[in-house]
């Protein structure tokens, strides 16, 4: 199975203070990938860097490589605004955009990429997303609703829907459901089951048994190192690294 | 690029800003140059001789201004502190939505009322008696028409409340509660808790909100010139007329032309320079109470 | 002895109070009295004639403000169509683009231009408009007025676009629009309410203000739509009528007057409305 993500020996800094250490790894197609380790390793700039979110964070700056399907994101080449098309992302607090309906916020990426759709194909659109975000059935009938007045669970499944009608192939999750409640959070964790059917999808998470419920490989960061990275049933049961361990074993973070 | 033309957009404001400044200075160059620095301390103003001086309406500017100042600093700390401190809480809103209320009233409708209800009241209510009886005291001194330097600070006055009403009230929020409690429970009655507690952390926000106060007292021109008498005169008198930097363009400058017009410009120069300085050193000094109180003074 | 030194310091304190009662009494007093002539002396001569009539000459009965209210709509809507793309746009460029040394600049200007006097905006459009087109015109007030609005919106744009939490904006990045879609149709769509607000208080504030039309837009006593004639408008004919010496026209300026409070009344309370409901 080829790699989505090629990642050569990326380290980043925040001004003098450097955040990522010449991290190296490779993100397979269809995938579920767990990020996880103490707070402050690193774990949610790391995974920043896979859309180039920093580009607009002032005094950012990275080396090394990230490939995507083989092409390097920082290049001349690519532009930052078809790779986050590419590359979607869902945030760790629900964010639906305030002033717009369920419907609208579903609709928003299609309607402002540049492409004109008709009505009838964006209406299919923002229902197949809707439905691939496992919230069709709660909203069909209040699409005219605004965005917040969703509940929690529902507020970030409809981000998640607004994320996926863009079509991107790839899906980066920045700890979603930490702050849901455990209902919610266990359907997202079966929606993102579901979804790595069609789509790589990276999981920050600094919850060990959710890593290793919904993840194939988990990634251990600590201190903007990556430690260690294997497949999940390895990582919690037999860790190579002392330091996988003692996270595991909850000596720390 | 988006981003260059709303860049574009922004200094076109930057020059509009340099503009007024060249615009006005280019203008009252004739003056300037015919009067130099004596300008200001010049009391002449004669067109038919072309000798023009600013000291009559920067005297009557300054001393409205000031009046007004003496009469609303108090109230409106008055006020505030018992909105803040006094006040129901369904009270509250309404009287603050009333102050709000009396900031958007256009200046002419104020200076009508003036005219027609505010003068009447203070000539017969307070000037006449005071030069009656207290006429001797240069400050009391009639003759006694209506319109006049008092009834201008007067009006004024209620003009420059509001904003200094909800500055002074702000000034008052900042003051941490457990201070308050302090005084409270060593025993102090509520106006003790109120004095010192002003004492120590209001007073350079209440001069702050005093100085905008006088920013915007100082720049009002048509309820001043309906009521103040329109008479370039220094006099000791309230009861006199007078004149302000404001009224005196509003009067003059539609038919004025050649030196009179750069006179009248270079008053207007002196004014804008005069509200410029006193609203930064406001500025300033509410910013620094601002940074004060987030750091938990 | 204490007894005496605690009844002193009470009866201070009940003083003091009855004092703070008192000064909130007068600070709104004005504010009744002031409504309550309006109301009662602007009622006496209101009438649909007033609304819909040119002046006439002293001493004849009727006539009305009529050209005033046009030119009054005129001159604001001149002002406000020039005015709102480029407070907008420079709000934007604050809030969202305004670091360094030509943003400071920026605001800085805007900071300067709210605190001069309104009339030395008169003086400003004098110069600029009327003396070299050698005459009063609508096209003078609105250029007088719109250096009153600018700053004002500019400084209304920038603040409410900067209540858009940040998480707002990266999501819409996130999705991959090209950044200035994401101001615009995103952030900004998400403060319009407020921004609506601050365009609204600014109208309701420049449709009153005298002093600089006095010698921009002029003034006429008669129909007068061409905009770069002078030009009536509600507030310079209540400041003529209420300071000349004819009764009648006395009476006019009260009724004009109520007209003016209630557009600009109207006005506020539809900003205020405005925000609310969006909420």
């Amino acid at each position: 199975m080829e790699n989505v993500f090629e990642i050569h020996d990326l380290s980043s800094w925040f001004g003098e203070n450097q955040v990522l250490k010449k991290i190296r790894m490779d993100i397979a197609r269809y995938s579920v990938t767990s990020v996880m380790g103490p707070s402050g390793c690193g774990k949610s700039t790391f995974i920043r860097c896979l859309n180039r979110m920093h580009d607009m964070t002032p005094g950012f700056r990275i080396s090394g490589r990230i490939l995507l399907d083989g092409v390097d994101i920082h290049s001349e080449k690519v532009d930052p605004v078809y790779l986050r098309r590419r590359v979607g992302m869902v945030f760790q607090q629900p964010n639906p955009f305030p002033r717009m309906s369920v419907f609208e916020n579903v609709a928003v990426g299609l309607k402002l990429n540049g492409k004109t759709l008709s009505r009838e194909d964006i209406s299919e659109r923002v229902e197949r997303s809707l439905v691939m975000a496992a919230l069709w059935n709660e909203v069909k009938d209040h699409l005219g609703q605004p965005g917040i007045s969703l509940s929690g669970g529902q507020q970030q499944r409809l981000c998640i829907a607004r994320a996926l009608a863009v079509e991107p192939e790839v899906l980066l999750m920045d700890e979603p459901c930490s702050a849901l409640d455990p209902m919610s959070t266990a359907k997202i964790e079966e929606l993102i089951e579901d979804l790595s059917e069609k789509y790589t999808i990276a999981v920050v998470t600094h919850n060990m048994q959710q890593a290793a419920r919904i993840s194939d490989q988990v990634a251990f960061f600590l201190m903007g190192e990556l430690i260690e990275m294997d497949k999940s049933g390895k990582i919690f049961t037999n860790p190579s690294d002392k330091r996988t361990e003692q996270y595991i074993t909850g000596r720390f973070g | 690029m988006f981003e260059k033309a709303s860049a574009f957009f922004a200094s076109v404001v930057l020059f509009l800003a340099v503009l007024l400044f060249a615009v006005l200075l280019r203008e009252s160059l004739p003056a300037l140059r015919k009067f130099g620095a004596a300008f200001l301390v010049t009391g002449t103003w004669n067109p038919v001789l072309d000798q023009f001086g600013a000291l009559p309406f920067l005297f009557g500017t300054l001393v409205s201004s000031f009046l007004a100042l003496l009469i609303a600093v108090p109230l409106s700390v008055g006020a505030a502190i018992f909105i803040n401190e006094f006040a129901p809480p369904w009270l509250k809103a309404p009287v603050s939505l009333l102050a709000e209320l009396l900031a958007a009233i256009p200046s002419v409708i104020y200076g009508l009322w003036g005219i027609f209800v505010l003068v009447p009241i203070l000539r017969d209510g307070v000037m006449k008696p005071l030069t009656k009886y207290l006429g001797w005291i240069p400050l009391f001194k009639g003759p006694v028409y209506g319109p006049s330097m008092l009834a201008a600070g007067v009006l004024l006055a209620i003009m420059i409340i509001p904003f200094i009403l909800s500055v002074s009230r702000e000034v008052l929020a900042t003051v941490p509660q457990r201070q308050k409690e302090a005084v409270l429970s060593l025993g102090g009655t509520r106006w003790e808790m109120i004095r010192i507690v002003i004492g120590q952390h209001c007073l350079p926000g209440i001069f702050g909100a005093t100085v905008l106060g006088l920013g915007r007292a100082l720049g009002e021109t048509m309820a001043v010139t309906m009521v103040i008498g329109n008479r370039p005169e220094i006099f000791a008198s309230l009861f006199k007329q007078g004149y302000t930097m404001a009224a005196v363009i509003a009067n003059e400058f539609a038919e004025a032309g050649g030196l009179q017009l750069s006179s009248l410009v270079l008053i207007g120069l002196l004014l804008m320079l005069l509200t410029l300085v006193v609203n930064f050193a406001a500025k300033g000094m509410l910013s620094k109470m601002v940074a004060r109180a987030s750091r938990g003074i | 002895m204490t007894e005496t030194i605690t009844f002193r310091r009470k009866a201070v304190d009940r003083a003091m109070k009855w004092i703070f009662y008192l000064c909130a009494f007068l600070v709104v007093l004005p504010l009744f009295l002031i409504f309550f002539d309006l109301v009662i002396k602007g009622a006496k001569e209101l009438r649909w004639s007033l609304l819909v009539d040119l002046p006439r000459p002293v001493g004849e009965p009727g006539g009305g403000i009529a050209n005033g209210i046009l030119g009054t709509v005129v001159i604001t809507l001149l002002t406000v169509t020039g005015s709102v793309p480029v407070a907008i746009m420079s709000g934007i460029y604050l809030a969202e683009y305004g670091r360094g040394r030509f943003a400071s600049a920026v605001r800085f200007a805007v900071d300067t231009l709210t605190g001069v006097p309104s009339i030395i905006m008169g003086i400003f459009a004098y110069i600029l408009l009327v003396l070299p087109m050698k005459r009063f015109s609508a096209w003078a007030g609105a250029a007088a007025l719109s250096m009153i609005f600018i700053p004002v919106v500019v400084r209304t744009t920038e603040d409410m676009l900067r209540t858009v939490p940040t998480t707002v904006r990266e999501a819409a990045l996130a999705l991959g629009i090209a950044r200035w879609k994401a101001t615009l149709r995103i952030t900004v769509r998400t403060a319009w309410p407020g921004i609506l607000t601050g365009i609204l208080l600014a109208m309701s504030r420049i449709i009153g203000e005298t002093a600089p039309l006095l010698f921009t837009a002029l003034g006429n006593q008669f129909w007068q739509s061409h905009l770069d004639q002078p030009m009536a408008a509600v507030p310079l004919q209540v400041f003529t009528y209420a300071i000349s010496p004819y009764e009648d026209w006395h009476d006019k300026a009260w009724a004009g007057a109520l007209v003016l409070i209630t557009m600009v009344f109207l006005i506020n309370i539809a900003a205020r409305v405005l925000t609310r409901e969006k909420r």
